[in-house]
């Protein structure tokens, strides 16, 4: 920005407000944030344990995982709140391990919206620019261009017991971004809001961020909201990163058996790797049966462990009239039968006696047996992971 | 289910408040406003009493001193009732005991106290003496000084648990979110804390001021001759003039002023629960 008057002008009159604001806020991209090693202590415990990643410039990481795994304290040592212990935070290369909360200049939502109260939704916007002396002018300038931004122009003389849940949280993203911070910390700031709403403001965050290039770190324990959102996902479990990567490949291909269970519906076999050769994994079930996968890494035979397949790879058909050749398959009988809506969810019990899941697209072409009816399950080696044995 | 009944538990403190305070009172003005005066004197007796030089000086004495204790006891017990609200452990709990215990303590018993701390041989004067800080004692008693010290005293305790509880109230998250957004912790307390303390600023102060404007013993025993407060000069018509219609005069006045001080009090509690603070 070249200082206040960047704006186009004319283009004011035209652009849809959302549009105009993303232009007058133009945020200069988000900034990478390094988490090297870091971990927090309590007492005996170890609450975070070597926490290491890399969040690019520009890029919405998100943390995942059940209450108590440390997502929200990793959050709160990189806003400042929670003390680090071990390791280093680093924001394009410098160090902030002792800056207090207010001079790291992150913008910040949480989950209870944390509107102040006696402030109406202008002033709300404006504190983080007050706080930093930023002249009158300019302020009301930044604080029109950042509700708009959320589309709540309107509303800005309102308070916030005058506003619903989901208002007072896109005012709360607007105060965050208004000071064009070079990260924005959420923690699980769609938590307190209903289903349909939740995917809105999912979508709208999204918009936002991307406009403006801001780098986001999030936390929620929401695995679908952490999928749909972010470039990369870390999954935490007592403490420790479990497992980092893209929305797909976690959910694809997870590292172990609790990222597995934790993005979705899991079938996981126990059994043997019986031949590994580049690319292509043998491995038997416990009752004799020989499964494939794809898999990069070469496993020694006999390595005990775990074959992994999502229930909505599987497909499901007739005995009769089995699946061609090529693929993987179970035989078993249908236990239970759950109607979800979009699929139907089958528990197949197979010869050995566990119970894999398997669902079908709610269409009719689809094969939808009855319960007590003996099928065929199959799919794709590409569909299927070997995971080392469950720790737990 | 019939109706609600559950009124019917009210009525032992009821009927106390009836036979011990309602009753004498109404009893008293009745009978020195309407039997022991004629009906056509009162308004005339109203106009004398209130046009008395005594009693003029006599409330404003009373309402210099009770906004000074306000004051006071507002400065004092903001610091307090903040450290209570953002601290836990036995500090907190030693510090809630230390403003507490005077509060089970007779009221004559610590003015007293205050003689042996404010006197002209007292503590104070001896410390300051010793140290050569001052040369002739000062008049720390029986003077405005000493009725506010010791009133102060015995109403702080209310001042402090009003502000703790407003406090305790204020959400924990905000101050969060305004360091986050990068506010000092002086800025925060400016623009957040202190704004969101007011509503307990004002019932606090409301709370003593009221309770200020009746108090009898301490400035009795520790104010100069001079300082005569309205809940004296009643005591004085009673006791020493028995001109029972002038006392019952400045009764209804003083009453009258609380009662519209806590109609004050009353809204502004309500306007808060109605903030959902």
């Amino acid at each position: 920005m070249i200082g206040r008057g960047a704006t186009v002008p004319g283009a004011v009159g035209l652009a849809r407000p959302h549009e105009r604001a993303a232009a007058s806020i133009s945020a200069p991209a988000g900034k990478a944030l390094e988490l090297q090693g870091l971990t927090k202590i309590y007492g005996s415990e170890t609450v975070v344990d070597r926490f290491d990643t890399r969040i690019q410039a520009g890029e919405f990481f998100s943390l995942l995982g059940p209450s108590g795994s440390g997502k929200t304290t990793t959050l709160m040592m990189v806003a400042g709140f929670a003390a680090i212990d071990a390791g280093r935070l680093l924001v394009d290369g410098v160090d902030l391990a002792a800056v207090p909360p207010e001079r790291r200049g992150f913008g910040m939502v949480f989950q209870n919206y944390a509107i102040f109260p006696h402030m109406d939704m202008f002033e709300n916007v404006a504190f983080p620019l007050r706080a930093r002396g930023m002249p009158k002018a300019l302020v009301r300038e930044r604080v029109a261009a950042a509700l708009d931004l959320v589309q709540l122009g309107h509303l800005s003389d309102r308070y916030a017991r005058q506003l619903s849940g989901g208002q007072q949280q896109r005012v709360a993203i607007a105060r965050a971004i208004v000071f064009q911070p070079p990260v924005v910390l959420m923690d699980e700031p769609l938590g307190a809001l209903d289903k349909n709403l939740r995917y809105d403001l999912q979508v709208e965050i999204k918009e936002i961020q991307r406009r403006l290039g801001m780098t986001v770190l999030y936390v929620t324990h929401d695995q679908e909201e952490a999928m749909n959102l972010s470039d990369r996902v870390a999954i935490m479990s007592r403490g420790r990163v479990e497992q980092i990567g893209a929305p797909r490949d976690v959910y694809e291909r997870p590292a172990n058996a609790f990222t597995a269970r934790f993005l979705g519906e899991a079938n996981l076999l126990p059994g043997a790797v019986v031949t590994s050769c580049p690319g292509r994994v043998a491995f038997q079930l416990r009752d004799g049966t020989v499964l494939h996968a794809d898999d990069p890494s070469t496993r020694t035979a006999g390595t005990e462990g775990e074959l992994f397949v999502r229930p909505e790879k599987l497909t499901l058909h007739p005995l009769a009239d089995p699946p061609r050749d090529g693929v993987n398959r179970l035989s078993g009988t249908v236990r239970r039968a759950s109607f979800l809506g979009s699929v139907v969810r089958y528990a197949v019990e197979t010869g050995s006696g566990a119970l894999v899941t398997a669902d079908a697209p709610n269409v009719a072409a689809h094969h939808h047996p009855e319960l007590g009816e003996r099928v065929a399950l199959a799919w794709s080696p590409a569909d299927t992971v070997i995971l080392p044995p469950d720790a737990a | 289910m019939g109706r609600d009944r559950t009124w019917l538990l009210l009525l032992p403190a009821l009927g106390l408040l009836a036979l011990l305070f309602l009753g004498p009172l109404a009893w008293f003005l009745a009978r020195t406003l309407f039997v022991e005066t004629a009906p056509a004197e009162v308004p005339a007796l109203f106009v004398d009493v209130l046009t008395a030089r005594s009693m003029q000086v006599a409330a404003l004495t009373t309402l210099w001193v009770s906004v000074l204790v306000t004051l006071a006891t507002l400065v004092i017990g903001y610091p307090i009732a903040f450290y209570l609200a953002n601290r836990r452990g036995w500090r907190a709990a030693l510090v809630v005991f230390c403003v507490i215990v005077p509060y089970f303590t007779s009221v004559i018993v610590r003015t007293y106290a205050l003689t042996v701390v404010l006197g002209r041989s007292g503590l104070i004067n001896e410390l300051l003496g010793a140290s050569g800080l001052v040369g002739a004692p000062l008049a720390l008693l029986y003077n405005i000084f000493a009725i506010v010290v010791g009133m102060a005293y015995v109403l702080l305790p209310y001042m402090v648990l009003t502000l703790y509880a407003t406090m305790k109230a204020i959400d924990p998250s905000l101050l969060r979110a305004g360091r986050a957004l990068g506010a000092s912790p002086l800025y925060l307390f400016r623009r957040v804390y202190f704004p969101l303390s007011v509503p307990g600023v004002v019932s606090g102060s409301l709370i003593v001021l009221i309770l200020a404007l009746g108090f009898f013993i301490t400035p009795a025993l520790i104010g100069g001759p001079g300082d005569v407060t309205v809940a004296m000069l009643i005591e004085r018509a009673v006791e020493i003039l028995i001109d029972w219609p002038s006392a019952a005069v400045m009764s209804v006045v003083l009453l009258t002023a609380t009662l519209i001080l806590f109609a004050i009090y009353a809204r502004v509690t309500d306007l808060r629960r109605m903030m959902g603070a």
